[in-house]
């Protein structure tokens, strides 16, 4: 009864014709502006000579901090060094003493150790089954020689992750206790964060850091940071008012109500942001092996590189084990329920840490007798190169014709005109038309916002290659769309085709996005096809997902009320289903559109002209200023799209009164 | 527990009281406030768009008396509480307990008082789910820095209290709703508070688990002695467990008193409402329906005043005589007519209430 219910403005009928017509109205001048693109050029395409130079901006002020903070930056990259150095050692390199010839070397962690141990971690957490994925896919790593590599990604890791889980959770707290610092930084830096591509990322790091592990582990951080804070924010908030009061009626200190009430009260949420941290960080490392992090991510770039498909695919797919493994054993840990404990004392307590340790330690001094426990013995390993590039070969001489027709299909008759029609798009109508959309779904403010992040995009020269992005991007969710949501609607439908549907969906989100192309190149080479059919199947995820999770939850009063009013199983879905679940499938559809544009990027490197070509050409040549401003260009598409998909999302609930 | 504040033994003395006690939610309330000197009705705030949560609310709650609060749900019973214990900070108003302002305390001395002086049950138990029965119950005495033995102690004498001594190593999840208010209820108890909140408590439960939750606290209470404030929806469980009640609506205190008192002489027709299904005679007293005693009333058979009309119903409507009325001193202060007795049962004689 403490909720005070804010009342609603009244939407008048008035109102909301204006709204429309505006919308149309928009749509007709942008139309007229397209027609009439000889007399008024400048509307159509964006003039050389008002072109805001943002990126000479942003350039020299990376420029300055590079020159004027060197100091600083050596000096941070000095402390991180020190404990990515020693994961290194520990877990691929060894501990070099002393130098020449007569160093000793300290062994790193026996292969075996860490299998077991993986093995040992698995069956705490989820019994058998996981026990034998985790060792399992530890074991496959030593077995198809790619050890080494492995453990280089794998230190990066666990370097990087607990660094960005504690400092998401300090900043979750800080904005949790400050909601305007939330409203007015954290949220806005949050978005931002997470909706510029990954490749943005590198530039500013390489320019300051160099190419080194160091700058690929602040630019993993950076990355994989937000969603720790997110879920930090989400789970306090979710705290139970009843469990807030019940710490201040035991009379908590401001420190004891946080530590030993809200946070293990929001440990469930926490530990699904650890489990994001993971899984980002991880695609993040292999992305930042352009900048110097090593490890199996370098393998995939050399490969791919140099069309090795065979080793490319071997060394994806080790990261694809990777990151499977330590998604499920992060789930399992997040889901783990207190259980009775039958024992007190250190080894009730540390009796699994203990464990653990001891595997390390005696499987690493018997390695100094058993060479073969030391290094995966190599007679033993197996190499699946040859294998996949016999499977590609015979793929390309019995299905070339079959592939390339399809793939000339669809450049011909989808992507080629598509791509023709945004890029003659008129910046200034498409403006128009945003901003009148931004003023019906959300008011002035979003359509400031809209109009400001649109603006950029058209000042900063940037307009063709966005368009062409968005083009590849609006095809790709519009695919993802067409596929997924049926996908969707089928697997809400039966309880069978979503036990197929929802493992492969899992797994598809699991896999890197710089390993989903693999596959594709090898069947359709370089090109907007390869690009395409990439990021459908990384944004067919949540088109999937929000489908098959927005109609499973239509309270079942609901349907039953349809079916006593005598709905046909079509009504059914039509009338009462669809609507309630149209909220659900909007968000996916954002969510789709989100990860496209983050996919799209990536693809640059096998050959898209976009902005992900920009971004990459500024990579290459540590163009900070051209990098930054091509990322922030699509960290603005971005934000449009969720901008106002969010506030048509929120104006259906509003009006369903399930706000 | 009824009846524990009548009679005529001395007043004792006043453990908890608020004075003109208002929560006004929107922007600049305690300026509002102020500008209208406390004076403020429905139609003001509604112009300001304010919500009136609790609306200058005076109680006194004495010492070992359960005092409820009655009201439906947005009559602000659960935002009066939460006043009364400062978990939400009230507009306007004065708060005692034991004569110390409570509304000008630092937090550190909030802190002391609530660790000492007070403890309170949750209607969705607030049980913290990452630790086991007996750290939950520990948890208040563990923040204070009790050692791990005392607190241990300590809370198992809590567990057995409310009989759940076995499975003080179960996490909430494992438990009933009924086990898990058991635990809320040890929690509480557990830093041996003077002043016991109640919010809701057994609303939560189904009817059955309700009714033996209810005799398990009147069990308690006739050990424990303590103040209690009780919040409930349920006039029902208000009467079975209440010295007094106080009835909310829309924010204010409408009418505060026995719950003979307000089924005799309800104050609005809002509470003759609540009180109209109420079974009369176990609510009603000898000492509530006597008239004056006659000369006779020496002869007859005798009833203590604070009897309830339905122990002695059966045998004063067979005999068809008066029963005399005696006070706690055994002196006769009236009669009872069996007549009267069969109008508290019947309900005859009531005016009809008007919708």
């Amino acid at each position: 009864m403490t909720d005070v219910t804010a009342s609603r403005p009244p939407v008048t009928r008035k109102a909301e014709d204006a709204g429309r017509y505006l919308v149309l109205l928009a749509v007709a001048a942008a139309v007229a502006i397209f027609l009439a693109r000889d007399v008024v050029p400048s509307l159509t395409t964006y003039p050389d000579a008002a072109i805001i130079p943002f990126k000479d901006w942003i350039g020299a002020v990376m420029n300055w901090m590079k020159v004027n903070l060197t100091w600083f930056t050596r000096s941070l990259a000095a402390i991180m060094d020190v404990p990515l150095r020693f994961a290194f050692n520990l877990l691929a390199k060894g501990f070099k003493l002393g130098s020449g010839p007569e160093a000793t070397v300290l062994p790193r962690l026996s292969w075996a150790g860490v299998v077991a141990v993986m093995g040992w971690l698995g069956y705490i957490n989820g019994g058998w089954r996981l026990a034998l994925l985790c060792g399992g896919g530890f074991f496959a790593l030593a077995l198809f020689g790619v050890w080494d590599n492995a453990m280089l990604t794998l230190a990066l890791i666990v370097i990087c992750v607990p660094f960005c889980v504690i400092t998401g959770l300090l900043v979750g707290i800080w904005s949790y206790r400050s909601p305007r610092f939330n409203n007015w930084l954290i949220t806005p830096a949050l978005d931002l964060m997470q909706t510029i591509p990954t490749f943005a990322y590198l530039i500013p790091m390489l320019l300051l850091y160099g190419s080194s592990p160091v700058s690929a582990l602040l630019a993993t951080g950076l990355f994989a940071t937000p969603p720790m804070v997110r879920a930090t924010l989400l789970g306090l908030n979710k705290v139970p008012s009843e469990i807030q009061d019940f710490a201040d009626m035991a009379g908590c200190t401001r420190r004891q109500k946080l530590w030993r009430v809200l946070i293990p009260s929001a440990k469930p949420s926490l530990m699904i942001g650890v489990n994001q941290v993971i899984m980002l960080a991880l695609n993040m490392v292999i992305i930042s092996s352009m900048i110097g992090a090593g490890g199996l991510g370098y393998d995939v770039l050399l490969a791919l590189r140099a069309l090795k498909i065979g080793q490319a695919m071997e060394a994806g797919l080790a990261i694809v084990i990777i990151a499977i493994v330590l998604d499920r054993l992060s789930q399992a840990i997040a889901h783990r329920q207190p259980a009775i404990a039958a024992r007190e004392g250190t080894w009730a307590r540390h009796g699994n840490l203990i464990i653990a340790l001891g595997l390390l330690a005696v499987t690493t001094l018997l390695a100094l007798v058993i060479p073969a426990l030391a290094d995966f013995p190599k007679s033993l390993t197996l190499t699946t190169a040859p294998w996949w590039k016999a499977g590609v070969d015979w793929l390309t001489l019995h299905l070339f014709d079959a592939i390339e027709a399809l793939r000339v299909f669809v450049l011909l008759h989808f992507l080629n005109p598509m791509r023709a029609g945004f890029e003659a798009l008129p910046w200034f109508g498409v403006l128009l038309v945003v901003v009148a959309l931004g003023w019906r779904l959300g008011g002035w403010r979003l359509a400031l916002l809209v109009a400001a992040l649109g603006f950029f995009a058209a000042a900063s020269g940037l307009w063709v290659p966005a368009m062409q992005t968005l083009y590849l991007a609006g095809a790709a969710t519009l695919v993802a769309c067409v596929i997924g949501i049926p996908l969707g609607v089928w697997s809400s439908r039966s309880d069978r085709v979503q036990s197929v549907v929802l493992p492969i969906i899992d797994t598809l989100q699991t896999i890197p996005m710089f390993c989903i192309i693999i596959p594709v190149v090898m069947l359709f080479r370089v090109g907007d096809v390869t690009a395409l059919i990439a990021t459908v199947a990384f944004a067919i995820v949540p088109a999937v997902r929000y489908t098959d999770h927005g109609l499973r939850q239509v309270p079942y009063q609901l349907v039953e009320a349809g079916q006593v009013a005598g709905c046909t199983r079509w009504q059914l879905f039509r009338h009462v289903q669809l609507p309630v679940a149209m909220p659900e499938i909007l968000l996916g559809i954002n969510q789709a559109i989100l990860l496209a544009l983050s996919m799209i990027i990536i693809c640059a490197m096998v050959g898209t002209r976009d902005l992900g070509q920009e971004i990459f050409k500024a990579l290459a040549k540590a163009d900070s200023g051209r990098g930054i401003v091509a990322g922030l260009v699509i960290a603005f598409i971005g934000i449009i799209a969720d901008r106002l998909i969010s506030a048509w999302v929120n104006k259906r609930k509003m009006r369903s009164g399930m706000g | 527990m009824n009846n524990t504040a009548s009679g005529a033994a001395p007043p004792r003395p006043v453990k908890l009281s608020c004075h003109g006690l208002w929560k006004v939610f929107g922007p600049n309330a305690a300026q509002f406030l102020a500008a209208h000197g406390g004076k403020v009705t429905s139609a003001d705030l509604e112009r300001a768009h304010m919500v009136g949560a609790v609306r200058n609310a005076s109680i006194e709650v004495r010492e070992g008396e359960t005092f409820i609060i009655m009201g439906l749900s947005g009559s602000g019973k659960s935002t009066l509480v939460r006043c009364l214990s400062r978990l939400i900070e009230p507009t306007m108003g004065e708060l005692t307990v034991d004569g110390q302002d409570l509304l000008t305390m630092t937090e550190a001395e909030l802190i002391d008082i609530r660790r000492h002086k007070m403890g309170m049950v949750f209607q969705h138990f607030a049980l913290l789910p990452h630790l086991n029965v007996l750290d939950n119950v520990a948890f208040p005495l563990m923040i204070q820095g009790v050692a791990r033995k005392a607190r241990e102690e300590r809370a198992m004498q809590m567990i057995e209290l409310v009989s759940l001594k076995g499975r003080e190593r179960r996490f909430p999840a494992e438990l009933s709703g009924g086990q898990q208010q058991r635990v809320g209820i040890a929690r509480s108890l557990a830093v041996e508070p003077e002043i016991w909140f109640l919010d809701e408590p057994f609303s939560a439960l189904d009817p059955l688990i309700r009714r033996e939750m209810q005799a398990e606290l009147i069990r308690l209470q006739n050990v424990l002695k303590k103040t209690i404030i009780f919040i409930t929806h349920d006039f029902d469980e208000a009467i079975r467990l209440a010295d007094r009640i106080a009835i909310m609506k829309d924010g204010e205190i409408i009418q505060i008193g026995r719950p003979e008192d307000l089924v005799s002489n309800p104050a609005t027709d809002y509470v003759a409402k609540f009180t109209q299904d109420v079974n009369r005679a176990r609510v009603l007293s000898a000492g509530g329906i006597m008239r004056q005693s006659s000369p006779a009333a020496a002869s007859l058979r005798r009833v203590q005043a604070a009897q309830k009309v339905e122990s002695f119903a059966a045998e004063i409507v067979e005999s068809a005589q008066p029963f005399a009325v005696e006070d706690a001193a055994g002196r006769i202060v009236g009669e009872v007519m069996p007549r009267d007795v069969l109008d508290v049962l019947t309900g005859r004689g009531r005016e009809p209430l008007r919708d």
